[in-house]
């Protein structure tokens, strides 16, 4: 199969999975395929965000996919914003999970979520970006857009410090530590800094950034993260090739370059394949996902140990043998020949996996499973579904970059955080 | 009450690591010297903290290692039993035969004068012990610390084991909670697990050994879980209650809350100064009951003539300070000297399996003062003794000035990692750089060639930068040298 027909297959199956999971009557996108799943709203930032690849591509007619983006938005516009523990969100922020089928409450007890928030706000700003005609429903979307965003108290989520903090409840308030080392968390920290009315201080960027780690490992010098996905979801929306704040300037490099340099790494672990755990050099991809669950299978008398959902990275682990192979694929804008040879290869030990077009969250080869080939994760999650979507296309035609080029929160985000350089 | 007739050249109240170094070093520079003890010579380190600890540990890993001998192509031998009293028989000969080596008679036959009992200031040049009164030039106060006891609701009640009282247990208790992922409660949760405790670490941020990088506790986390310990991070102890025979613990996560049943709890959250009762005040020290006393970068308390190191202070908790703390001390205040704290290369590590070794700066330290700063990393997994050892968990990371030779700081993670700090420690102490490292010939296959080899791969990498700098007349920056 050719290259593009490949990709052709693979976007659509992902893609699909929105329209599997959508909760048509406030467009709330279940977290995962599994039942009673609740929804995530950084799951509905992709949902949101793919839309206008679907309008692109021909699988939705426009109009449908504006309506789809306009149910979303006034749900969020119109569901209940206070310090209730029931509530869908405080201050502008939402819950991480929400009822899916009914509510759209606050579900799981889960946390008032800053970087779910922002993932959700980069679905709502392609949302406005994309949908320019002069019709009703195409201004509505952007009105509410814009409305939506600047109700958002970012700068609240600091509690007072310098680095914004990982979450909220009304239980029992602010989790008591922030972010720290380079991570996905630049999405947010661009539209906090870029928010007309409750901007967080470049400081607070400063300060975030002092904690990252320039390092040499295996041969590549780069901005360290373990996860794949840490290197990739800020960059489904921005483009940043070419462009610099001071720490890449400081390094002659940037985060585009960097997220390739992720992956050498990657790639180097697995054909080292320390653990043993039958990696290979097409046959990488440590990045959150789903596990094989919690426990230890001994092996050479050694523990290996097995994790649930969890972030996992190279080289410094956690490590327990799972690949995530939709973040493989998502790693085609920065190494496409890697990520498509390591793609078929997922296929040729899985070709069941043919049948959806549509990649699980992870498998593992000596984690014990059905067959031989150890195990797969059920169902699919909606988080890697949205990735490969958006990334698939910024590969083919660069086209959320390009809207999001435009987009005047990005931008001024970017310029306020000490981005120059390149299309900036 | 008596009066000694002439004063000390140096007093030092504390016989723990820091006061016998320092009473030797001075010694060593003909001065007159007394040391004053309450308790035993060796301090907490001797007899409560890192020795018996290192014992216990080297017992739990071999038991360790009879479980998993088929990793090294051992067989595991049948019906392993443990025998605890003959763990902690082995702790108290080595503690023993270690304190034979400083016995009092000793140092007074070198000419230290010893006396037994508690010393209390009474005014700023002399102490008093019993019913004599000692006067000095100059002192020093190296009493240590004492273990934190929390305030947690039901805690005293219960009772509980701290690092002060656990080496006096006779039974290896069946299921333990450990609070604190600090390094003694992360040693100790690894050693009783794998004597075979049920071990549960709960604490109270989201990775374990806070000061440590991340990768580092990301590791030890790791290495902890296969152990089978239960990790609760970001878990605080709220209350503890007695059931039976056994103890209760209320632990509460964000919002979330749960119990868990054990026979013994291990509080290792960290020390408190032993400043009470040492008329700190008659003599003029400033102090704080909880920081400690307040030295400035040369030892010297807010009275010149009396000088403070270890736990004590505020501010210079550095575990091994020992050898330091009799340098600078005897040279600044027998010498009148200007030796500073700050210009010391002090390693530490923390004794878990893989040990976790650090020296000098972290990288946020760097970055913070805007040192700008490039990390070399080599994994364990690329050591050829390391895997051959079948010890492969871990890595050697020195932090390097960008675009320079000059070691600014070290972290290394593998299962002898407080002996490999040393070479490092040892370079960055003679102001040698990478350069120097990369010369030093090693015997092969040692694990210390890792730290070769990332050394290596930051001279390689700036001769290629050097190399690509065309610029006319611009000279390489190779560092140091």
């Amino acid at each position: 199969m050719r290259d593009d027909e490949l990709l052709d297959r693979l976007q659509r199956g992902a893609f699909d999975y929105f329209v599997d999971a959508t909760n048509p009557d406030n467009g709330l996108v279940a977290d995962t395929s599994r039942g009673a799943s609740p929804a995530s709203i950084a799951v509905v930032g992709f949902g949101l965000s793919v839309l206008a690849v679907a309008a692109e591509r021909g699988w939705l007619a426009r109009a449908d996919a504006a309506a789809r983006a306009l149910v979303t938005l006034r749900f969020f516009a119109s569901s209940p914003q206070s310090p209730d523990p029931a509530a869908t969100g405080y201050r502008g922020f939402y819950y991480h999970f929400l009822d899916h089928r009914g509510t759209g409450r606050r579900a799981w007890h889960s946390e008032l979520s800053p970087i779910d928030t922002a993932l959700l706000f980069a679905g709502v700003l392609t949302a406005g970006a994309y949908f320019t005609a002069d019709t009703a429903d195409e201004k509505e979307i952007r009105a509410l857009s814009r409305d939506l965003y600047g109700r958002v108290d970012w700068d609240w989520a600091r509690n007072g410090k310098a680095t914004l903090a990982q979450g909220w409840k009304p239980e029992s308030g602010f989790y008591h530590y922030g972010w720290e080392g380079y991570s996905e968390a630049s999405i947010l920290y661009v539209l906090a800094l870029a928010s007309p009315t409750h901007p967080v201080p470049a400081a607070s960027h400063t300060a975030w950034s002092e904690t990252y780690q320039w390092e040499h490992i295996y041969g590549s010098d780069l901005l360290y993260a373990g996860p794949l996905f840490v290197h990739q979801f800020s960059h489904a929306w921005i483009d940043f090739r070419e462009i610099k704040d001071a720490f890449m300037r400081e390094k002659g490099s940037d985060y585009f370059e960097n997220s390739r340099r992720a992956i050498d790494v990657q790639r180097e672990y697995a054909r080292r394949d320390p653990k043993q755990c039958g990696y290979g050099v097409d046959c990488w991809g440590l990045s959150a996902g789903d596990g094989p669950g919690s426990g230890t299978k001994p092996e050479h008398g050694r523990e290996r140990l097995f994790f649930n959902y969890t972030a996992r990275g190279v080289p410094f682990g956690p490590d327990d043998g799972t690949i995530c192979p939709a973040a493989v694929l998502a790693s085609l804008p920065f190494a496409p020949a890697q990520a498509l040879s390591a793609v078929r290869h997922f296929l040729e030990l899985h070709p069941e996996w043919t049948n959806t077009w549509r990649l699980p969250s992870g498998f593992n080869r000596v984690a014990p499973g059905p067959d031989e080939r150890g195990w797969v994760s059920e169902g699919f999650f909606g988080l890697d579904q949205g990735l490969v979507v958006l990334m698939i296309e910024n590969h083919r035609s660069g086209l959320i970059w390009r809207l999001m080029r435009e987009c005047a929160p990005i931008r001024t985000g970017l310029q306020r955080a000490g981005f120059e350089g390149g299309w900036l | 009450m008596t009066r000694s007739h002439e004063p000390y050249d140096l007093l030092i109240v504390g016989g723990g690591p820091a006061g016998l170094i320092t009473a030797g070093a001075a010694l060593g520079q003909g001065a007159r010297v007394a040391l004053v003890e309450r308790d035993l010579l060796g301090g907490v380190c001797l007899n409560a903290g890192c020795i018996p600890s290192k014992a216990l540990i080297r017992t739990a890993r071999l038991y360790r290692e009879m479980r998993n001998a088929e990793a090294l192509g051992g067989r595991t031998p049948r019906g392993i039993v443990l025998d605890f009293p003959a763990v902690m028989e082995r702790m108290r000969r080595i503690r023993a035969r270690l304190a034979r080596r400083e016995p009092a008679e000793r140092l007074t036959a070198l000419g230290i004068d010893v006396y037994a009992g508690h010393a209390r200031f009474a005014g700023a040049d002399s102490v008093v012990v019993g019913d004599l009164t000692l006067r000095f030039e100059a002192a020093l106060v190296a009493t240590g610390g004492r273990a934190v006891r929390p305030p947690i609701p039901g805690l005293e009640e219960a009772g509980y084991l701290t690092y002060e009282n656990v080496f006096d247990l006779t039974e290896c208790p069946e299921r333990l909670l450990v609070i604190g992922g600090g390094p003694t409660g992360c040693e100790l949760a690894q050693a009783f697990a794998r004597l075979g405790s049920r071990v549960t670490l709960v604490q109270n941020e989201p990775m374990f050994l806070g000061h440590e990088e991340r990768d580092a506790a990301q590791l030890l986390s790791d290495a902890l879980a296969r152990d089978g310990i239960a990790i609760r991070l970001d878990t605080e102890t709220i209350g503890v209650r007695t059931e039976g025979s056994g103890k209760v613990v209320d632990l509460k996560r964000d919002d979330t809350a749960n119990t868990v049943a054990v026979d013994q709890i291990l509080v290792g959250v960290g020390t408190l100064p032993n400043v009470r009762d040492l008329g700190l005040e008659a003599a003029g020290v400033a102090f704080d009951p909880t920081d400690g006393i307040a030295v400035d970068d040369f030892l010297r308390t807010s009275n010149p003539r009396i000088f403070a190191a270890g736990d004590v202070c505020a501010g210079t908790r550095f575990p091994h300070i020992e050898s330091a703390a009799g340098r600078i001390v005897v040279a600044n205040a027998l010498k009148g000297g200007r030796e500073r704290l700050s210009a010391e290369i002090i390693p530490w590590c923390t004794f878990t399996d893989p040990e976790i070794a650090h020296v000098g700066m972290y990288v946020t330290e760097a970055r913070r003062k805007n040192v700008p700063v490039k990390t070399f990393t080599i994994l364990m997994h690329e050591v050829d003794r390391a895997i051959v050892d079948g010890e492969e968990d871990g890595f050697v990371k020195l932090h390097v000035r960008e675009g320079t030779a000059e070691i600014l700081g070290a972290t290394v993670v593998a299962s002898h990692a407080g002996d490999l700090i040393n070479e490092i420690s040892l370079a960055m102490s003679a102001g040698l750089d990478l350069h120097a490292l990369t010369r030093a010939n090693q015997p092969y296959p040692t694990q210390s060639q890792a730290i070769k080899m990332t050394a290596r791969a930051g001279v390689e990498h700036l001769q290629r930068s050097s190399s690509s700098l065309s610029e006319p007349g611009r000279p390489p920056t190779l560092g140091r040298r």
